[in-house]
């Protein structure tokens, strides 16, 4: 039993931890530079967290162990999938534990409990938040299984690290499957983790916010935690589309030396998705609530039409 | 005791004499409750045991009872498959009948309950009685014995109208489908000897024969038909949100989670085992059924605003989610496919228990609810986990377990159903490989909607601040009720982290029914993952992920408390607003406003919203909403045959004529053409 | 190139003219519309000329060049032309709603593919399973026809038929031969000329080109 999984392992963690918030303070940055303004910094989310954690917490005088629970829920569910990710080298221990299937459920539970955090203190800009984001999950779910399907018959596995070396010994680029399949999991990411045009993440306007209504009520560290855990969930969802469609530069199992590339390689990539995020974001605009059917059952469609590509055309 | 058999036929023959304890201690209620349900307790415990050892040998025993009609004794077996559905009965009763012994203490002084005790004894013993059944002729009693104690406990409350109504409605379903299943075993015992004898009742004489194709189908279809019946298969569902919600809490958790699984029993039973051969299309069917019954179920749940009617269209999903299981398992022996039978076999009856489990706790938790609030819509209730904590905590246990969420039990079962259709592609068909994806789509978008169902059943009862006017007191459960309660969410806990262990256990009866065992990979890589093909194809390890989750949550907490940072407790922020009432939060109608929206063409939904009172249009001082949600399959299907069977009696009414000579004429028509037909 | 790769490159072709397909199913928009046509032309003709490369048939370039003039530039501008001159609205509405439309065109996919498995068993062209996409294309643009309650896009619909079809002739037989093509290549552009006279006229007539108007001039009212 080599030491050498654990510390990669544990390395994921920290790169979790660290670059997270960095990921959103480049996406800020971009977002705001496109836009015309002056930007708060690479930094800035650090900084916000941090303040937060110094803060004083003001619970609601009805909150129940629920609403203080949940924050700690969410973020123990997002460090546990940075650590089922292969972001940083397929040799994880705990790669085992979880295939694709189960990291869409723990990013389930995580919703499950912010939503009954929403509930729980009895405002009407909670309960608003909860139906929503139900609403949203339960349409992007049948394209995020879709999807997965789609990936999944490639590579005949649903385990990531699975996926991530079949890709790796790579037939062949042009399969549309996968390309629809890439196509669906953007659109996913988006509905997912709350960016335009399914919510906007910087609006606390009662017709538009969807995921900042459920936290409302939150300070103090139980707010850093959650502010911490949205930057993780996008970090992991884009980490989880370069490990299913993009690996190169991930290390294989047992190549220490490649870690450091493989590190370098992911900044790189990550700024590229940073990016197109952007160009995303700036050139749409948030859609009506009910629109989003629509933009769902476009997820779905382009999922299945890879699944059908795969059967018809492969 | 040297076999299980006897192990659990004493366990029937202890339910069956509650009557007797029921006579002689009907005096003293109290003492009543407490000895009737401690003998349900005893024998479930004993009735779990027979179960488990059954199970874990992989032998079958037989017993052939002297009663019954001559020459036609009945026959008793009791094998894996049957071994599994009497622990399912026997634990989610041993939790059950501990529950009802704080429970029915609310109905002191009220009524009197030795009617109570009395049928909940029988009803648990004639369901032992149809999994234990080894002919038909015992298996339809028993299937009666169950179906009559379930009336009378739906029936408790009988001085209002509408239970009458849903035990009557409960009573025509179940016997129409009794009919079926009576037709479709005279179809197979009459094939098994060519109809030449009766001893063809006899399951064994079924197993051993081969029908032909056509009879077979006929024999299935029927047997599909009652069973769909009894288990609230769509669209033979409409009984169940009637019936289940108006019987007392501890019967509405029995008849929704081990009920309803007697019926699941039938078809497994009846399709591997005594037809054993059959071809792709019938497994289609059942998987057709199933996703229909789990997507609309869930639909029709999220339409509801009273607690335990929810539930029972929950039950409504949760046994189409079974049938999925059963349908795929179906369709992957019918294609020689026996190890991905097996794993989809095994998705479907592990969903089984979790249900009976999950589904318990529920209804529980419900009656607990009920019992504090004297409440069943959800509308008016709010804020009890501050009042009722260990409820609303158990109660969410089953919230989530019924979401599939990891780390309980609900998220294994539909896991193992997933992996099941992800191997779809294994199937040689094109049509079937193409569709099967949709399949799991739907599996996934019913998930989904259960996930924000019971957020909108937990958040609206439990969570906020009370709703209705006035708020009455409100107590916890009683301990009895609570120590019920408590098991049963352990259980769940276990069963989501240890699935590799009960997998291992139950892996004799896909061994027996289908001729292959998972057992062999699922455990292969180390007992606390679950790796239902191969490793490198999917795994899974509960108990890491629960001990993850567990470790990030204990350790974040640890670091953060480290900080001398204070927690004030102030007014609620709410964006500032100030003037803030119960009246402004969300409650379940309006949370399920979206999905109601977007799903709603599959209902009749009637919405109106009119100003009242002598304000300005605009700005209405009061404003009346009124929705209302019907069933469409009341007018697609149930009026149209009610209007037909109207129409037909009717018809026939005619006969009887009211006078003698009429009568007399008929029997000497009668006679006549028997003497002819003599010659 | 080897044969491979580029069997490969056109079944990502024919994907793409699957999703443009669908994408012309559910666009709402009137310019969205014809420009999606324009790039299932394009997809069209590259894949045109890839199989004649492959198969060796050079008059396929020729059938290639064509659809790129006609489908790719010169019938989106003749629409471009009719929607600017009769002011048409830029939003179309549907019969159904848009993901009903999309299920029954994901139905129609499955069904086609169902319905050329014998055809895939016994060809042993590199293009074969082309074919089930081609087919789904023609049923798509049917099914666009249907559902749509504008003229402009019932002729959309009609162009995308004829493209179905093409690319069905692509993949199953190596293309027709190429009198047949010029031929049928004419009969479209004059359907879309006398089409467009034909729409001046009802505009004219009835200030509107929606389908439902139209439905005034039948007999019993």
């Amino acid at each position: 039993m080599t030491i050498a999984p654990f510390i990669i392992e544990v390395l994921q963690f920290v790169i979790l931890l660290c670059v997270a918030p960095l990921f959103a303070g480049w996406a800020k940055m971009l977002k705001c530079w496109s836009q015309g303004r002056t930007s708060p910094g690479l930094f800035q989310p650090y900084r916000d967290i941090v303040k937060l954690f110094s803060k004083d917490v003001a619970l609601a005088e009805n909150a129940s162990w629920i609403f203080r629970f949940t924050p700690y829920l969410v973020f123990g569910s997002a460090v546990l999938v940075g650590g089922i990710i292969p972001i940083l080298s397929t040799d994880l221990p705990l790669a085992a534990t979880a295939d694709v299937i189960v990291l869409v459920a723990l990013f389930a539970i995580a919703r499950f409990f912010t939503a009954l955090a929403g509930m729980d203190i009895g405002t009407a800009f909670g309960g608003m938040g909860s139906s929503r984001e139900m609403m949203i999950s339960s349409l992007a779910e049948p394209a995020m299984l879709m999807a997965i399907f789609t990936i999944s018959l490639a590579a005949k596995s649903t385990s990531l690290s699975q996926m991530v070396q079949v890709i790796y010994s790579g037939q062949s680029l042009f399969r549309p499957s996968i390309a629809f399949a890439l196509l669906a999991f953007i659109l996913i990411t988006l509905a997912e983790t709350g960016r335009i045009p399914v919510d906007n993440p910087a609006t606390h306007l009662e017709l538009t916010m969807i995921h900042e209504a459920m936290i409302l009520e939150y300070s103090g560290r139980h707010l850093a935690l959650m502010e911490w855990a949205g930057m993780m969930k996008l970090f992991l969802f884009v980490s989880l589309g370069i490990a299913a469609f993009f690996p190169w530069g991930i290390a294989p199992a047992g190549d220490l030396a490649a870690i450091p590339v493989a590190f370098i390689f992911l900044l790189l990539k990550l700024c590229i998705a940073g990016i197109f995020l952007v160009l995303i974001e700036t050139g749409l605009a948030k859609m009506r609530l009910f629109r989003l059917t629509e933009f769902l059952g476009a997820a779905f469609l382009l999922a299945t039409l890879g699944m059908l590509s795969h059967f018809i055309l492969e | 005791m040297s076999e299980p058999i006897d192990l659990a036929f004493s366990a029937i023959i202890l339910l069956l004499s509650a009557p007797v304890i029921a006579m002689l201690l009907n005096r003293s209620q109290h003492l009543l409750i407490t000895a009737g349900f401690s003998l349900a307790v005893a024998a479930s415990a004993l009735a779990v045991a027979a179960g488990v050892w059954t199970v874990s040998n992989g032998t079958a025993n037989k017993m052939i009872l002297v009663a019954g009609l001559p020459d036609l004794p009945f026959h008793l077996r009791l094998d894996p498959l049957s071994g599994f559905f009497v622990v399912v009965i026997g634990l989610l009763s041993l939790f059950v009948s501990i529950y009802s012994i704080g429970y029915a203490k609310g109905f002191l002084g009220q009524r009197r309950i030795t009617s109570l005790v009395i049928f909940y004894c029988i009803f648990i013993a004639g369901m032992f009685m149809v999994v234990l059944a080894d002919d038909a002729l015992i298996f339809l009693i028993s299937w009666e014995v169950m179906a009559a104690a379930s009336y009378f406990l739906v029936m408790f409350e009988d001085e209002r109208i509408e239970n009458r109504r849903a035990a009557l409605l409960y009573m025509v379903v179940a016997h129409v489908g009794a009919i079926a299943i009576l037709l479709s075993f005279g179809v197979m015992a009459g094939l098994a000897t060519g109809f030449k004898d009766f001893s063809g009742y006899t399951f064994d004489a079924m197993r051993a024969s081969q029908f032909p194709v056509e009879w077979a189908a006929v024999a299935f279809f029927l047997a599909f038909f009652g069973f769909a019946a009894k288990a609230g298969v769509i669209p033979l569902h409409v009984w169940l949100p009637e019936a289940h919600p108006v019987a007392p809490s501890n019967v509405s958790a029995l008849m929704s989670g081990v009920m309803l699984k007697t019926a699941i029993y039938g078809i497994v039973r009846v399709t591997f085992d005594l037809i054993k051969i059959f071809p792709w299309w019938w497994g289609a069917v059942v998987l057709v059924f199933g996703l229909v019954s789990a997507v609309m179920g869930v639909l029709y749940a999220l339409m509801q605003h009273d607690l335990k009617r929810l539930l029972a269209y929950h039950s409504v999903e949760n046994i189409g989610i079974i049938l999925i299981g059963i349908g795929l398992a179906m369709i992957f022996a019918s294609v020689k496919l026996p190890l991905l039978a097996a794993l989809a076999l095994i998705a479907g009856i592990y969903h089984t228990l979790n249900h009976a489990m999950f589904k318990g706790l529920l209804f529980m938790g419900a009656g607990a609810v009920l019992h504090a609030t004297h409440e069943r819509n959800m509308e008016e209730m709010g804020g009890l986990i501050h009042s009722m904590p260990w409820t609303a905590a158990l109660f969410l246990v089953g919230c989530i377990s019924i979401s599939a969420l990891p780390p309980f039990n609900g998220f294994v079962s539909e896991w193992l159903t997933f992996q099941a259709f992800l191997l779809s592609p294994s199937l040689p068909g094109s049509l079937l490989k193409l569709l099967m994806p949709m399949g799991a789509a739907l599996l996934a978008l019913t998930g989904a909607l259960a996930a924000a169902c019971f957020v909108k059943a937990f958040g609206v009862t439990f969570l906020g601040h009370w709703r209705g006017l006035r708020k009455p007191r409100v107590r916890e459960a009683n301990w009895p009720m609570r120590l019920g309660m408590v098991m049963t969410a352990l259980v769940c806990l276990f069963l989501g982290i240890m699935p590799t262990l009960v997998i291992e256990w139950m892996d004799t009866i896909p061994g027996q029914l289908v001729g292959s065992k998972m057992g062999t990979s699922a455990g292969a890589f180390g007992w606390m993952w679950l790796t239902p093909i191969t490793h490198e194809r999917a795994s899974y390890s509960g108990i890491i992920v629960f001990l993850g989750i567990l470790a990030v949550v204990v350790i974040s907490y640890l670091l953060l408390h480290v900080k001398p940072g204070t927690i004030q407790r102030v007014p609620i922020w709410d964006c500032g607003f100030e003037k803030i009432s119960e009246r402004m939060q969300y409650n379940a109608a309006s949370f399920s406003m979206p999905i109601r929206r977007i799903f709603g063409f599959l209902f009749s939904i009637r919405q109106r919203v009119r100003p009242v009172g002598n304000g300005h249009s605009a700005f209405p001082k009061r404003i009346h909403y009124s929705l209302r949600i019907r069933d469409r399959f009341w007018g697609w299907l149930y009026r149209p045959v009610a209007d037909v069977s109207f129409w037909v009696s009717r018809k026939v009414g005619r006969l009887q004529q009211g006078r003698i000579q009429a009568y007399l004429i008929y029997s000497f028509v009668t006679i006549i053409v028997l003497l002819v037909f003599s010659i | 190139m080897n044969l491979h790769l580029a069997a490969q490159i056109i079944s990502f072709l024919a994907a793409l003219v699957l999703l443009t397909a669908f994408g012309m199913l559910v666009q709402r928009r009137m310019y969205g519309l014809i420009h999606l046509f324009a790039w299932q032309g394009l997809f069209l003709s590259i894949s045109t000329a890839l199989v004649g490369f492959v198969a060796g048939k050079h008059h396929l370039y020729i059938s290639s060049l064509l659809t790129l003039t006609l489908k790719v530039a010169l019938l989106p501008y003749i629409l471009h032309i009719l929607v600017q001159r009769l002011r048409i609205h830029k939003e179309i509405e549907t019969v159904v709603n848009v993901p009903t439309t999309m299920l029954i065109g994901i139905a129609l996919v499955i069904f086609s593919y169902h319905l050329t498995a014998p055809v895939r068993e016994i060809s042993t062209l590199v293009t074969r399973s082309i074919l089930a996409v081609a087919l789904a294309s023609v049923m798509i643009g049917l099914l666009m026809m249907i559902t749509r309650k504008h003229a402009v896009t019932q002729i959309i619909g009609f162009l995308a038929m004829e493209n179905g079809l093409f690319f069905a002739a692509t993949s199953a037989t190596y293309g027709m031969p190429l009198v047949v093509e010029l031929g049928v290549a004419l009969d479209v552009l004059i359907a879309a000329f006398i089409f467009g006279i034909f729409f001046f006229h009802i505009h004219t007539t009835f200030d509107s080109l929606d389908v439902e108007q139209m439905a005034r001039l039948k007999e019993g009212d």
